[in-house]
C-alpha cells in the first residue's frame, strides 16, 4: 500500500508542457494602477473619448471595493500597484498581415498548437491570439465578412464599430459588478469581438486563444459576443502562459448576447500555468462570465479548467426570455496545490425557461475543488425546469471536494432536481485494469475520460480530442 | 517445460503467514482445480500470482513460461498472458466493455510489437466472443459492470478471457453466486477456450463447477499448503465427506 502511495507522489508531478517564454520585446506602462495608466492604455488604443470616461468611472468605482473572500480559496494577498497592467509586443502591434507578424510570436503559437494563417484555413478554424494585451492576427476575416460577420479583436471594434461596442459592452456585466470585473473595466486591454447578424449561422468555430507572456503582466482581456435574432455561432477559448514563479493575475470579462431564436454556444479550454509541485507561482484567474437569453435563445457554456493557481470562475445565464434555454457543462481538474472555485448561476426570469448544469470535479495531489451553484427561480419564472448533476472524483487522500448548492426559488410551478455522486478511484479498479494490461496511468486516463465524457462530448470533435489529451497529462496517474 | 512452475511459496498479508510452502506445476493443456474451505489461502495465491500489492513474498519462487514473475509488475504478468477472472468484478463508470476490451487488446499487442487491432476486426473479434458466452451485443457498450448483476459480471469475466485468449487462466471462484444456468454457459465458456498451448486453475469451493468442467488435477489447499492432490474423483469424495478429515489429516 505504501508503494501505491509513492505512485501518487510521483506521478502528480507531471511538468507543465507549455512552460516556455517567447523572447520577444514588450512595450508596457509603468507598474501599477491610477488614472495616468489607464489614459495610457486608452490613448495607446487610440480609443473613443466615451470608452477612456467609462474606465475612468470603473477605476474610481473598484478603488473603493474591497476583494471579495466568500469563495472556498486561500488567495494570498495580491499587490495591485506592483503589476503592469499594459504589456504589448513592440514590434508592429498592428499588423496588417500575417507577414507582418513577429516570426517569434508566430513561434509561439505554433508551439501552442494553434492553428494561425494557413494552418487556420486548412483547420477551418477562425482563431484570434491575444499575446499579453493585444490581439496578433485574426484569421479568416475576410470570410466572416461577406457573411456581415464581425469577427476582431475589441480595439479594432472599438475604431470600426463603436456603436455596437457601446451598446453591449457592461450590458450583462456592469462595471460594478463585483471587484475583478470593475478592475477588468478600467483597464481590460484586449479581447475579442463577435457579432453575428440577423439569421446567420456562423458556418465554423470561432476560435481566441490568450497567452500571457510578458513578466509581472496581468491579462484582463474582455470578450463581447452578440448573436442577433435567429442566429448561431460556436465559440473557442484556449489559454496558457510561461512558467513562472511568481503569480501572475488574470482578471476577464465575458459578456454573451444571445437575442431572440439565437443561440451561442462558448467553449473553454483553460490551460494556465497552475504553478509548479510545491504550490509556487501560477496564475489567479479571477474571471466574470455571463450571458443573457431573450426570448427562444441559447446559451450553452462549456468549460474544461485544468490550469491556473487559483480559478474563481461561474459561468452564468440571466434566462431573461420565455422559453430560453441555459446550460453550463464544466470538468474541473485540480492537481498538486490548485484551488478552484467555480460553477455557474442560472437566473430563470422568462417563463418556461429551462437550465441544465452537469458539474465534473476531479481532485488530486493537494488540491482542493468546489462547486458552487445558484439556481434561482423569479415570481414571474412559470414553469422553470432545472436539472444540476454534480459529480466529484477523488484521486488520493489529500484532496478535497465541496459542492455549494445554492437554490433561491420564488414560483411555485419550477422544477429543480439535483443529482449528486462522490466516487474515488480504488485501488482495486486500478487493480483491474492493471490485470488486464493497463498501466496505472493509463487506467486513469481511461477513466478520467469515461467520467468526463458528457461534458467533453459538448465539445468541438478537434478540441474535445485536446482536452482529452490534457487531462490525462494534467493528471498522469494521480491514484491512492 | 512448465506453463507455471511454483515452488515453496510463502506469502504474508499485514504479516499474518497466508501461503505457507506451496508447490504447483501446470503444464499446458491442462485444467488444474484449487479446492478448500474458506480462509485457506485460495485467493491470496491467485493474488499472489497476478501481482496485486500488499502482499509480502517471503519465501520461493513463481516461473511463468521459464520467466521469474516476480520480476513484473502487474500488468506486464498481464500482457505476457495471466489473465484472472476476478471473484468480485469491480465497476468501473464511463467506460464501456468495449473501449476497455480495445484498451487491453491494444496494450497486449503493444507488448508483441504488433500494431492496434484494426476497428472492423475487433468488431468481429467482440461478436464471435460474446456469442461464445451468451452475453448481449448490448452489455459490450455499457460501463464494465456497472450496474451488472452478479450472473453478468461472472459472465462478462470469461467474455474479457474469451477476448484476451490468455495462456494461463485464473478463475477465482466464479462459480459463486451463479444459478445453474449461467454456471453452464460459463463453463461451457472455458471448455470451448481450452486448448493444447493453454492452462486453466479454477479455485473453488463447490464440486459442482467440477461437474462441467472436468479437471485433469485436483488440489486441496488448507491453512496455506497443498494437502493432497488427485483427479476429478477428489473432489466428488470433497463433496461427500467435507473438508473435515482433510482438516484433521492436516493438523495432525
Amino acid at each position: 500500500m505504501i508503494e501505491e502511495k509513492d505512485i501518487v507522489e510521483e506521478l502528480t508531478t507531471t511538468d507543465y508542457k507549455y512552460g516556455f517564454y517567447t523572447d520577444i520585446e514588450n512595450e508596457t506602462s509603468s507598474k501599477g494602477l491610477n488614472e495616468d495608466v489607464i489614459r495610457f492604455i486608452s490613448k495607446k488604443k487610440n480609443e473613443p473619448e466615451f470608452m477612456l470616461q467609462w474606465r475612468l468611472k470603473a477605476y474610481n468605482y473598484w478603488k473603493n471595493m474591497k476583494q471579495p473572500n466568500w469563495a472556498k480559496l486561500n488567495i494570498p494577498p495580491i499587490d495591485y500597484q506592483e503589476i503592469y497592467y499594459y504589456a504589448a509586443p513592440k514590434k508592429n502591434s498592428k499588423p496588417k498581415s500575417l507577414d507582418e507578424v513577429d516570426p517569434e510570436i508566430l513561434k509561439t503559437f505554433e508551439k501552442l498548437g494553434i492553428p494561425l494563417g494557413e494552418r487556420a484555413k486548412l483547420a477551418g478554424v477562425a482563431v484570434d491570439a491575444v499575446m499579453d494585451s493585444v490581439s496578433v492576427s485574426t484569421s479568416f476575416k475576410d470570410k466572416l465578412g461577406e457573411l456581415g460577420i464581425i469577427f476582431c479583436s475589441i480595439s479594432e471594434a472599438l475604431e470600426h464599430h463603436p456603436e455596437l461596442v457601446k451598446k453591449y459592452l457592461g450590458s450583462v456585466v456592469p462595471m460594478t459588478d463585483n471587484y475583478f470585473a470593475a478592475l477588468n473595466s478600467a483597464v481590460f486591454s484586449d479581447g475579442s469581438f463577435c457579432y453575428i447578424p440577423k439569421g446567420v449561422r456562423c458556418p465554423m468555430e470561432l476560435s481566441t486563444y490568450f497567452r500571457i507572456n510578458a513578466k509581472s503582466s496581468g491579462q484582463f482581456e474582455r470578450t463581447l459576443i452578440i448573436a442577433d435574432e435567429g442566429s448561431y455561432v460556436s465559440y473557442l477559448e484556449g489559454c496558457s502562459a510561461p512558467m513562472r514563479d511568481e503569480n501572475q493575475l488574470h482578471a476577464a470579462v465575458v459578456e454573451l448576447i444571445a437575442h431572440d431564436n439565437a443561440e451561442i454556444k462558448y467553449s473553454t479550454v483553460q490551460n494556465w500555468y497552475p504553478g509548479d509541485k510545491n504550490g509556487k507561482g501560477g496564475i489567479y484567474n479571477f474571471v466574470t462570465k455571463r450571458g443573457i437569453c431573450h426570448n427562444h435563445s441559447k446559451i450553452s457554456w462549456t468549460q474544461v479548467e485544468t490550469g491556473s493557481a487559483i480559478t474563481w470562475k461561474y459561468p452564468s445565464c440571466i434566462l431573461k426570455g420565455d422559453y430560453s434555454v441555459g446550460e453550463f457543462y464544466s470538468v474541473a481538474l485540480t492537481n498538486n496545490y490548485q484551488q478552484a472555485d467555480t460553477g455557474t448561476k442560472m437566473i430563470h426570469l422568462g417563463r418556461n425557461s429551462k437550465s441544465r448544469i452537469v458539474s465534473k470535479g476531479i481532485s488530486a495531489g493537494k488540491s482542493q475543488n468546489s462547486y458552487r451553484g445558484l439556481v434561482s427561480v423569479s415570481k414571474k419564472a412559470e414553469n422553470a425546469r432545472n436539472f444540476s448533476q454534480c459529480d466529484s472524483l477523488l484521486l488520493g487522500d489529500k484532496c478535497g471536494a465541496h459542492t455549494f448548492p445554492y437554490i433561491d426559488t420564488n414560483n411555485r410551478t419550477a422544477v429543480i432536481e439535483h443529482e449528486a455522486t462522490t466516487s474515488k478511484i480504488s485501488d482495486e479498479i486500478i487493480f483491474y485494469c492493471n490485470q488486464r494490461g493497463i498501466a496505472t496511468e493509463d487506467a486513469i486516463g481511461l477513466i478520467v475520460n469515461g467520467y468526463a465524457k458528457e461534458v467533453l462530448n459538448q465539445l468541438p470533435m478537434e478540441f474535445a480530442v485536446e482536452a482529452q489529451k490534457l487531462l490525462a497529462v494534467s493528471l498522469e496517474g494521480s491514484v491512492g | 517445460m512448465a506453463l507455471l512452475k511454483i515452488e515453496n511459496l510463502s506469502a504474508n498479508v499485514n504479516g499474518n503467514k497466508i501461503l505457507k510452502g506451496i508447490n504447483l506445476e501446470v503444464n499446458a493443456g491442462e485444467i488444474h482445480a484449487i479446492m478448500g474451505p474458506n480462509g485457506s489461502g485460495k485467493s491470496t495465491l491467485a493474488n499472489v500470482l497476478t501481482g496485486k500489492e500488499g502482499y509480502d513474498i517471503t519465501g520461493g519462487t513463481i516461473e511463468f513460461m521459464g520467466k521469474n514473475l516476480f520480476d513484473m509488475s502487474a500488468e506486464e504478468r498481464a500482457r505476457e498472458g495471466i489473465f484472472l477472472a476476478f471473484q468480485y468484478p469491480v465497476e468501473i463508470p464511463g467506460v464501456s466493455n468495449a473501449n476497455f476490451m480495445k484498451t487491453a487488446i491494444n496494450e497486449k499487442r503493444k507488448h508483441k510489437g504488433l500494431p492496434p487491432i484494426d476497428a472492423m476486426e475487433f468488431l468481429q473479434l467482440m461478436t464471435e466472443k460474446a456469442k461464445l458466452v451468451e452475453i448481449d451485443r448490448k452489455f459490450l457498450n455499457r460501463s464494465v459492470n456497472e450496474g451488472f448483476s452478479g450472473g453478468e459480471k461472472k459472465r462478462n469475466e470469461v467474455f474479457q478471457m474469451a477476448m484476451l485468449e490468455p495462456t494461463l487462466a485464473i478463475l477465482d471462484e466464479t462459480d459463486s453466486g451463479l444459478d445453474i444456468d449461467a454456471l453452464k454457459i460459463v463453463a461451457n465458456g472455458v471448455n470451448k477456450l481450452s486448448k493444447a498451448t493453454n492452462a486453466f486453475v479454477v479455485i473453488t469451493h463447490y464440486q459442482r463447477l467440477l461437474d462441467y468442467i472436468i479437471p485433469d488435477f485436483v488440489h486441496v489447499l488448507y491453512n496455506g499448503r497443498i494437502v493432497k492432490t488427485g483427479n476429478k474423483n477428489l473432489a466428488l469424495e470433497l463433496e461427500e465427506k467435507g473438508y473435515d478429515e482433510i482438516k484433521q489429516n492436516a493438523n495432525l
